[in-house]
């Protein structure tokens, strides 16, 4: 008898609470579903090439990009340069697409801060505006380990973009 | 006067169907997103005139002709989201959030904050910590600086991405045997919506290196 007071008790308590909370707490927290994500410039429209996969990628979070696409990458390194054997950074296909696949920019919190500039220690610290970040890219796809195979497919002879970028902030040139 | 007039215009109608031809083109990547607020088309972050500083660039909707500049609008139901993973795990640690307010026509900058959840699906996390007026297209720019010591601009800006990306795609079609030189910048002359923050390395708080990507996500 007393046992089923109790538990009548505390039921009665928790509706109490639950209503409590119910009247207190109006705020609806909304909520937002991944629709896209890069970090290296181009990796999406490079290396994947089936557009059911591009969506996928684009989803898929980065811890989790490796073991998704990894493979994936070194076919489409293979089918894009099938003479490949390793790039610059002496990377073989695996290591180099195993690099790629994870897409997130490396960012040096106390260095210069580039893609790539000539200094070897300073690459993958980060993405400057002015970096030729596709030349980096086309390299180490199509240059071999010397940098020095298929010289019309190494560079696409842009070499800067078409306005001048200010030394102070926004940094980004005004619009055309 | 009337020929100039008459050249304006055959100026902006060639502009505006270059435009849509261009617009149509827009980036190969991402086909669920081409042309929609969550379509992004690069990230930057580098290190600020001021060193102690870093530089935060979110750019979207690209291959914008000059002509439909003016309708590019941010949406209030995209979340453009800086992720930081300090540890090396490729899971963040840190989110910057940018979302834009209709009613105030500003972007509200959250964090750098701890998530209270990683991955695929966010909300707001915390306090807006920086707030800045979008800058219309042609005008001076606004920027401003939050009591975080964040300072934010949002608003169109040149696309500063160059890439021969019609003749690369000729060489993968294999109509082109390699690259021209010199080659053609396919997004000279175009426009972005862009988010520049240059936020304090204080805030972040890494004594090494860090990984940084940009996801946009939508509400649902």
């Amino acid at each position: 008898m007393k046992k089923i007071k109790l538990s009548a008790f505390i039921i009665a308590a928790s509706i109490v609470a639950v209503s409590c909370k119910k009247s207190s707490d109006p705020v609806v927290v909304d909520y937002y579903e991944q629709q896209d994500q890069m970090a290296r410039p181009a990796i999406n429209t490079v290396f994947v090439p089936v557009a059911a996969d591009k969506d996928a990628f684009n989803t898929t979070v980065p811890s989790a990009q490796n073991a998704a696409f990894q493979a994936k990458f070194q076919t489409r390194l293979l089918a894009l340069n099938a003479g490949y054997t390793t790039n610059a950074l002496g990377q073989n296909a695996a290591t180099f697409t195993g690099l790629l696949a994870t897409d997130v920019l490396g960012v040096s919190t106390t260095g210069p801060t580039t893609f790539f500039d000539g200094v070897p220690a300073n690459t993958l610290s980060g993405r400057a505006l002015a970096d030729d970040v596709i030349d980096v890219e086309l390299l180490l796809i199509f240059g071999g380990p010397t940098g020095a195979s298929n010289p019309t497919l190494t560079k696409d002879n842009v070499n800067a973009n078409d306005k001048a970028f200010a030394a102070s902030f926004p940094y980004l040139a005004s619009p055309w | 006067m009337k020929r100039k007039k008459l050249l304006l215009s055959l100026t902006i109608g060639a502009a505006l169907i270059t435009g849509g031809i261009i617009y149509a083109a827009d980036h190969i990547d991402t086909p669920a997103v081409t042309n929609q607020p969550t379509d992004i088309t690069d990230v930057y972050v580098f290190r600020a005139a001021d060193p102690n500083n870093l530089v935060f660039v979110a750019n979207s909707q690209g291959l914008t002709s000059p002509a439909n500049s003016a309708a590019l609008k941010f949406d209030a139901n995209t979340v453009l989201e800086f992720n930081i993973d300090k540890t090396g795990d490729n899971i963040e640690d840190l989110v910057i959030q940018c979302k834009y307010n209709a009613s105030t026509k500003t972007m509200q900058i959250y964090g750098p904050v701890a998530p209270s959840a990683t991955g695929t699906k966010s909300k707001l996390e915390g306090n807006v910590t920086a707030e800045v007026a979008v800058t219309a297209y042609g005008a001076a720019v606004t920027t401003a600086t939050g009591a975080s010591g964040i300072k934010a601009f949002a608003g169109t800006r040149d696309d500063p991405f160059f890439f021969d990306l019609n003749r690369y795609k000729a060489i993968l079609a294999g109509t082109a045997p390699g690259f021209n030189n010199p080659g053609t910048d396919t997004f000279a002359g175009t426009n972005v919506l862009s988010i520049v923050l240059e936020v304090p390395k204080s805030l972040i708080g890494a004594s090494g290196p860090i990984n940084v990507w940009l996801e946009t996500k939508k509400k649902i």
